[in-house]
């Protein structure tokens, strides 16, 4: 198990770009919560935003969708060049190859999760006291020694960390980069899409329940709980059972199917 | 001598843009997955339309005591086809033939329930105030109907005399600091409706004119009364809507000379935004003095973005969100259009085919753009049957949509999405590599528009993504204008987008053109 992770290390670091993948990660993130809370003031003529902390992690939606790019081409980049075979022959059980992968791509998120997640604070706390967002106003004050807030900030990392597995399930059973990005981004904003829609006020709780985007990032919310349909970690539970039961399939279809 | 050369009896392969075009689309259409992924975006569509069937009722006891359900009544229709509101205090009478009243209006105060409607007890708290677009003045319309053709001359609560007429047409006459006593002056000559201001009575000025179609040889003319609903937001996602009222008083009253009595009549009913009984009656009449008390609003049905979320009616434009589904489907097609040649190494036989690479990936382009166009129509227009079709039988009303409004929002979809897939298409050309190309493409076109349409993203920063962006194309979808006579808040998040249809697109096909220019530029300069 060392030497496939080993191995798949040495596979990930020699590739060129990896380093603008990483980059581009925490860019996204920090820009668009940047974006997202720059924009807002308190008092404001049509009120305050309820939850200047999730807007302050809010750039967790656009930077999964790179992260779903780095854990899709650690499985898709072997199958396109016909690596596969190769890494096959030189280590047979592919449960432990997909494995290695997994921990591979989790270690790389982990960190730049964190580093990101950390971004969107840092930006948070520069910029939300001076729009107006303070304890005179009504809001908690904005600081990691704040629990919701470190609660929030984790789970956001966490909920990269589900992403990528989940990316690396479907890339594992789809086996080619465009579909399965398409597919994960697809089951992400698929659900957000129809809750635009869906009306019947019943079924709206149910897909948002259900739906591994909106269920998942429950988990950076931090006002209103008690009107979320999960409790935040419910919510993140529901994105793991995504990820597991991509890896799932992932890891059936890997052990049934020629390379 | 003669030589004597050998020539092959095979004709020449003819080198034509036309066959590059033909060797791209044989190219598309021998690809399984690709064909699914097409097929996937012409049926997916229609699939969400399926899934959003809503459903609308209302419940009444009939004469037998049994209840009796039926579907929602829709909005008014106006002489234009379009829904409308028109609900207002009207104190009329016949006119017949050509004619002309003139009144001063001496005052015009409003109320407004500040601290909103308790709902308990249906009793407000009332300040005074005029809402911005509240209306008092003279109007001729064809009868007391809602939706009926009319023309009328006001001064509002904070714009200003206005000559406006069948509700979705407005004239400003003079500035907006104008306020009363002012007197007015509207005439029938014919079919022609004029109207006409003026601060003393003596000297006039013409507001407006506008020609009515179906006014009849005896129309109603009188005074009339309007106030929008006056719109408290207390933060981003709430806030309330409470009655509002306006009140007029008119003296110097002139009808042609002719002196009959009135009549008041509430046009629409006492409905949604009807005056809460202040303890003065709608309206009174006390020697020449004419006291006119209304509430509601003579103007075109703004959906979503009027004030509370609209009234029943559903645009058409949220039949075709199933759309973006099959989008991200066509972008993964797009991008593989273009990258898989790279990774076979297809695209060194592909060059060596067609030397000059500027065609082919104009054939490319010519290719993808018209199966996508084909696909997106197909997706949309299925969407929009099927979606009006489970409207229909939930008996939501929908907000009708001229015929070119509608065919620009099918046919402008379609065309936003070829063009898309053209930008994509250069993306793929120039970044070959995959899945960047397929994540840059979904957060451009799928993405954006769920943050903007969701409403997540604060209004100005949507505003002006939907004016950079390639995703202001999707102004092509909004089926409703935004008037600027009608209050109401028109985001992105209610269907409303900051740029005109046309321009949006353009904006769009200036970033595709743009990056297939320099897709070529670069795949002249780098090797294959």
């Amino acid at each position: 198990m060392v030497v496939a992770l080993h191995a798949e290390w040495t596979k990930w670091r020699t590739l060129p770009g990896q380093a603008w993948l990483i980059l581009s990660i925490i860019a996204v993130t920090v820009g668009v919560s940047y974006a997202a809370i720059a924009a807002q003031h308190c008092p404001a003529v049509g009120g305050c935003i309820s939850d200047p902390v999730k807007q302050s992690l809010l750039g967790i939606e656009a930077g999964q969708a790179v992260v779903a790019i780095l854990a899709v081409l650690t499985v898709t980049g072997e199958y396109a060049t016909g690596m596969i075979r190769v890494t096959f022959a030189a280590m047979p059980r592919r449960l432990v190859v997909l494995s290695s992968k997994a921990v591979v791509v989790l270690g790389l998120v982990l960190a730049v999760g964190a580093v990101s997640a950390l971004g969107c604070v840092l930006a948070g706390r520069l910029v939300l006291p001076g729009h107006g967002f303070t304890p005179v106003n009504g809001f908690a004050a904005y600081s990691l020694g704040n629990s919701t807030l470190l609660r929030a900030a984790c789970g956001a990392v966490l909920y990269l960390l589900l992403i990528a597995l989940l990316s690396v399930g479907v890339a594992t059973a789809v086996r080619e980069s465009a579909v399965a990005i398409g597919v994960v981004l697809g089951l992400l904003y698929l659900f957000p899409i129809l809750l635009l829609v869906v009306t019947n006020t019943t079924w709206h709780r149910h897909l948002e329940q259900i739906a591994p985007m909106i269920a998942g990032l429950d988990v950076i919310s931090t006002t209103g709980l008690k009107s979320l349909p999960l409790t935040p970690w419910q919510g993140l539970g529901v994105m793991a059972a995504w990820a597991a039961g991509s890896l799932l399939l992932g890891g059936t279809l890997l052990r049934l199917r020629d390379a | 001598m003669t030589m004597l050369t050998y020539r092959s009896g095979v004709a020449d392969g003819r080198d034509s843009f036309g066959q590059t075009v033909r060797a791209e689309w044989t190219k598309i259409r021998t690809m399984r997955g690709w064909l699914i992924g097409l097929l996937l975006a012409a049926l997916l569509p229609a699939g969400f339309a399926f899934l959003s069937r809503s459903g609308c009722a209302v419940s009444e006891t009939g004469a037998n005591g049994k209840s009796v359900t039926s579907a929602c009544p829709g909005p008014p229709i106006g002489p234009n086809g379009e829904a409308v509101e028109d609900d207002f205090y009207f104190v009329h009478q016949p006119l017949t033939g050509n004619g002309s009243l003139t009144v001063r209006l001496t005052s015009m105060t409003g109320l407004y329930a500040a601290a909103g409607l308790n709902t308990t007890t249906g009793t407000a708290g009332w300040s005074s105030g005029l809402q911005p677009w509240a209306k008092a003045g003279l109007i001729i319309k064809e009868n007391t109907t809602q939706g009926s053709p009319y023309a009328a001359i006001m001064l509002t609560g904070s714009h200003g005399v206005h000559f406006q007429y069948n509700f979705i047409h407005d004239v400003t006459g003079g500035p907006s600091s104008v306020k009363a006593p002012v007197w007015l002056r509207l005439t029938r000559s014919g079919d022609t409706i004029t109207g006409y201001s003026s601060a003393n009575g003596v000297r006039w000025s013409l507001v407006g004119s506008a020609t009515l179609t179906g006014l009849g040889s005896t129309a109603q003319i009188g005074m009339l009364a309007a106030s929008p609903p006056y719109v408290k937001a207390t933060s981003a996602h709430s806030g309330f809507v409470a009655p509002s009222q306006a009140t007029g008083v008119f003296d110097r009253v002139d009808l042609s000379g002719v002196s009959r009595s009135w009549n008041g009549v509430a046009i629409g009913g006492d409905s949604v935004n009807a005056p809460v009984d202040t303890g003065v009656d709608a309206w009174t009449q006390s020697g020449g003095t004419f006291t006119v008390q209304g509430a509601g609003d003579a103007a075109p049905d703004i959906g979503m973005a009027a004030p509370g979320g609209g009234g029943p009616g559903q645009s058409v434009d949220l039949d075709l969100v199933g759309d973006f589904v099959g989008l991200i489907a066509l972008i993964v097609v797009a991008t593989m259009f273009m990258t898989s040649e790279y990774r076979r190494g297809l695209i060194r036989v592909t060059f060596a085919a067609s030397p000059n690479r500027g065609r082919v990936l104009a054939a490319k382009a010519i290719v993808i753009a018209a199966v996508t166009f084909v696909a997106a129509l197909i997706g949309t227009i299925l969407a929009l049957v099927v979606g009006l079709h489970m409207l229909h039988s939930g008996g939501v009303p929908i907000l009708p949509v001229p015929k070119l409004t509608l065919v620009r929002i099918v046919a402008g979809t379609a065309a936003v999405f070829a063009v898309a897939a053209v930008l994509i298409l250069a993306l793929g050309a120039l970044l070959r590599r995959t899945a960047v190309v397929v994540v840059l493409g979904i957060v451009i076109f799928v993405l954006e528009w769920l943050l903007t349409r969701g409403g997540t993203l604060p209004i100005s920063v949507a505003d002006w993504l939907l004016r950079l962006t390639p995703a202001a194309a999707y102004a092509v979808q909004q089926s409703i204008p935004a008037y600027s006579f009608v209050p109401g808040n028109y985001t992105p998040a209610n269907g409303f987008y900051p740029l005109a249809p046309w321009a949006g697109f353009l904006v769009l096909c200036l970033w595709a053109a743009a990056a297939l220019g320099l897709a070529i530029y670069v795949m002249n300069r780098r090797d294959a």
